[in-house]
């Protein structure tokens, strides 16, 4: 397998470099140094180190993505088009009903039934995606950007703002999610937009954490040393290096925290402190179906199973991304 | 008969790529009572051989042929059940880093002790004596306190005696010895080692010796065996080898072997030109001095003293010359560096650095801005280049950082500076829109260099810049590092702990223990005429040095 790629090569760079001493380098060059000998030889490969690997070149070169994370982004994709247009999957109204055609089971007509007043709950799942997601995006955004910046702010300067900062992530990772939640909607008043901020307001201390982890890490490395050590200010170093390298993996929690994001808006939705009826919110679809669990499973399971297929996706594709920085 | 026998063994690896084979047919034999060397770089297949040989391979690996007989008996086809019959009991390996080998939450003596356990000695009182024999037996003092003692209140050697303990408890034929010395310092290295010729006399075991060290296996083996890429270039008794290398590859590594090199010292040039003798005894010889050097680290624990690292340390270099600090872990070496980089703060002591007009003056204090400003004069460059590169940046980002830092020229000019930078030490121009990641470790090392030289610093440190790297590679960086120094007039402080290095790249030495120099003066009287106890000691511990002087 390798054979001819060595042969292939060494021609070529005889041809470009031919005195004898640059004739060292080359074998220097062809010849990696790893700590752990048996680890090269297990994972490098043999002569020159790959070239950066972009997805379109690894697709082309016969790499395939597992059919779970293929799955995963082709859920994700169909939710954002419900959300933008969602007119283009289904001609029913989500708010008017047909009375006559109340709590029909599934059909051809009605793929996943009617509820008590007729109304097509496909349609309502459909127009209440973009309530669901705009909702998660907003809580994502508040997360991310407070925790990441309580959490970057600690691991980088340290000292007692480090030791301030992160007790107060302490407070909040001690106090209750779902309590966390209803008072800050009780502060802030009902609605789709304040239960996302409550959500969000919840997953800063996670954010926070993990950033400030990642941070501390990359602070450690020598290139971030080496960074200082050519003179970079401690603003240029922080842009330059520590934040492109320890982002990653918050990425990958932004991912995660988008699905359980869904989760608790339907979560508050259900409770009723949420989007205010009759808005097609995926939690109140599921609360305004329980009273019909024995008679009308269907008003409860089917937004149930979407919100489960959102989650499970947006964490499939979170677990890519943290796979990816390792 | 021959206690190993290995006929044509082919290992390959799964990758991404498909099955990439990296050993292609070695045979290899060891005799009764023989040391046999298996010499190679990294990615030789040398550990890859060694590990084949007992079922040992990480994940992915396969044989794909030969055979490999035990005493006689082919064990190619066996299953892992089977294998174990074999490992510990005929076969017993000393593995490559001690460190990472013995289990961090369980005592010594029940891990030696677990090797009898599984090979059947039921009884606990039986085991325990056999166990307290084995420590002793390799040479650890007070065997009943070591048994109770976990993995990290042993030092790195006291570990390989541990591990090497385990290794013979079984009484093996033969023992698989995967370089059981690069992690640890010239010293212990040669205890470990005559350990290990001791055993092998006394029980008559034979020995199989990984190592990519050359001047160990002058020493200790009888028959070398040089593998390169995969395939044997070239066996034989090891004075045969060492005298009349009949393979090119094999006269590389010699040549490049810095233990085996017997070409003469560095001595500082002469001034080109004859100038006014008294104005040249006048002006300040010295790029870089430090004066009474201190550093302490607190210990935790409350009433602990302070734990201190450098005391009291003072050395000169004179400008475009080369002076190395020398010294085993614990020296104090590397933190003396970073005093000087100013990367730590000395608690005591002055460093001076030669300004613009040649006069010394003291950096110790500076702070802020001039602190940055001061690293326009001095640069570091680190041990290890696969974590000194920013892995997300390219080439040429990392060479023109310090010039972006410093606002130095434009974007263009700065770019083109990087490329004169990278051609400078020898790389190919395409590597400059690579990342990190494709490189090699000597590549890596060359943009360390590249980066640390953009800036046109007066000093460079060198920070075991060469240790991480194969015998050739360190032999073109040490070539660069000199090339360099003749052409920029750059002074060089080369911190090492391995002094066939040392020697050849320096013009004057420190020699450095507990955080004090012991020994200080020209290279040429180090080596020929050393008066410390402590520098002979080192001297003798150099592998190697019987046959240059032979």
């Amino acid at each position: 397998m390798s054979t001819p790629l060595r042969q292939a090569q060494g021609p070529d760079l005889e041809g470009r470099i031919p005195d004898a001493a640059t004739a060292g380098v080359a074998r220097d060059e062809a010849s990696g140094t790893v700590i752990d000998p048996v680890a090269r030889d297990a994972g490098a490969p043999d002569g020159l180190p790959e070239r950066r690997s972009s997805a379109a070149r690894l697709f082309a070169r016969g790499w395939r993505p597992s059919w779970t994370l293929v799955a995963a982004i082709a859920v994700i994709a169909i939710a954002v088009l419900w959300a933008v247009v969602p007119w283009l999957f289904t001609s029913y109204d989500p708010l008017d009903g047909v009375p006559a055609d109340k709590l029909l089971p599934p059909s051809a007509a009605h793929w996943f039934g009617t509820d008590a007043i007729g109304r097509d709950l496909y349609a309502r799942v459909v127009y209440g995606a973009i309530h669901s997601l705009s909702g998660a995006l907003i809580a994502v955004t508040v997360g991310l950007t407070a925790g990441t910046l309580i959490g970057v702010l600690a691991g980088s300067v340290g000292g007692w703002i480090d030791d301030v900062l992160m007790r107060l992530v302490d407070v909040l990772l001690s106090i209750p999610g779902l309590l966390l939640m209803l008072s800050i909607i009780i502060l802030l008043g009902f609605g789709t937009v304040n239960a996302a901020i409550a959500v969000g307001v919840v997953s800063v201390a996670s954010f926070a954490r993990l950033s400030r982890s990642e941070v501390v890490r990359v602070r450690r490395t020598d290139y971030v040393e080496a960074a200082f050590g050519s003179g970079g200010t401690f603003a240029a170093v922080l842009g330059r290096h520590v934040l492109p390298n320890s982002l990653t993996a918050v990425v990958g929690l932004a991912a995660l925290q988008f699905g359980s994001a869904i989760l608790a808006i339907s979560t508050l939705g259900f409770l009723g402190y949420g989007a205010p009826p009759p808005t097609p919110e995926w939690g109140l679809l599921i609360a305004e179906g329980r009273n019909y669990v024995a008679t009308a499973w269907w008003l409860t399971t089917l937004p149930g199973l979407v919100v489960l297929v959102v989650v499970l996706s947006a964490n499939r594709i979170s677990q890519s991304i943290g796979r990816g920085t390792r | 008969m021959s206690v190993l026998d290995v006929q044509g063994l082919r290992v390959s690896y799964e990758s991404r790529a498909g099955r990439r084979q990296v050993v292609h047919g070695v045979d290899v034999s060891v005799g009764e009572g023989e040391v046999v060397a298996l010499v190679g770089e990294s990615g030789s297949g040398k550990s890859t051989t060694a590990h084949a040989l007992i079922g040992l391979l990480p994940e992915g690996g396969r044989v794909d042929g030969g055979s490999v007989a035990i005493g006689g008996v082919d064990i190619t086809a066996w299953s892992q059940k089977r294998l174990r019959s074999v490992r510990g009991a005929q076969v017993g390996l000393v593995p490559q880093d001690p460190a990472s080998s013995l289990d961090p939450v369980r005592p010594i003596g029940v891990q030696v002790g677990e090797i009898l356990r599984l090979h059947g000695t039921r009884d606990a009182a039986t085991r325990r004596a056999r166990v307290l024999e084995l420590l002793d037996r390799v040479g650890l003092d007070d065997p009943a306190l070591r048994a109770r003692q976990y993995p990290h209140e042993l030092s790195g050697g006291m570990r390989q005696r541990v591990l090497i303990a385990t290794a013979i408890a079984l009484r093996p034929r033969l023992i698989l010895a995967d370089e059981p010395t690069s992690a640890l310092d010239v010293t212990v290295q040669r205890r470990i080692l005559d350990l290990i010729d001791d055993l092998r006399r006394e029980e008559g075991t034979s020995v199989l010796l990984v190592t990519h060290d050359l001047g160990v296996a002058a020493d200790r083996a009888q028959r070398i065996v040089v593998l390169n890429q995969g395939r044997i270039v070239e066996q034989g008794p090891s004075s045969g080898i060492l005298s009349s290398p009949s393979d090119p590859y094999t006269r590389q590594l010699l040549a490049d072997a810095p233990a085996l090199a017997t070409e003469g010292f560095r001595r500082p040039a002469p001034p080109l030109f004859l100038r006014d003798a008294a104005a040249a005894a006048g002006e300040n010889p010295y790029a870089i001095a430090a004066v009474g050097l201190v550093k302490e680290f607190a210990v935790h624990g409350r009433g602990r003293e302070a734990f201190r690292a450098v005391d009291d340390v003072s050395f000169q270099v004179r400008r475009g010359t080369t002076h190395a600090l020398v010294g085993e872990s614990g020296s104090g070496k590397t933190t003396t560096a970073r005093l000087v980089t100013r990367f730590l703060q000395p608690d005591a002591g002055r460093i001076e650095l030669a300004g613009s007009t040649g006069e010394l003056a003291d950096i110790a204090g500076l702070r802020g801005e001039a602190l940055r400003r001061l690293r326009q004069r001095i640069q570091l460059v680190y041990q290890n280049p696969f974590s000194s590169l920013d892995p997300r940046q390219s080439v040429a980002q990392i060479v023109a950082e310090p010039l972006h830092n410093f606002r130095e020229g434009s974007r263009a000019a700065r770019a083109a500076r990087a490329a004169e930078l990278i051609d400078r030490v020898a790389l190919p121009v395409d590597v400059l829109e690579r990342s990190p990641r494709e490189l090699s470790g000597g590549q890596r090392q060359r943009v360390a260099i590249a980066r640390a030289l953009a800036i046109r610093p007066d000093v460079v440190v060198l920070d075991e810049a060469v240790s991480a790297l194969d015998v050739t590679v360190q032999a073109r960086i040490l070539e660069l590092l000199e090339s360099l120094q003749h052409e920029l007039g750059l002074t060089y402080l080369f911190i090492s702990h391995d002094l066939a290095v040392v020697r050849r790249i320096s013009h004057s030495v420190s020699v450095m223990r507990r955080g004090r120099v012991v020994e200080a003066g020209s290279t040429e009287d180090i080596f020929t005429a050393p008066t410390h106890d402590y520098t002979r000691e080192l001297l003798a511990a150099v592998p190697g040095r019987s046959e240059v002087a032979a």
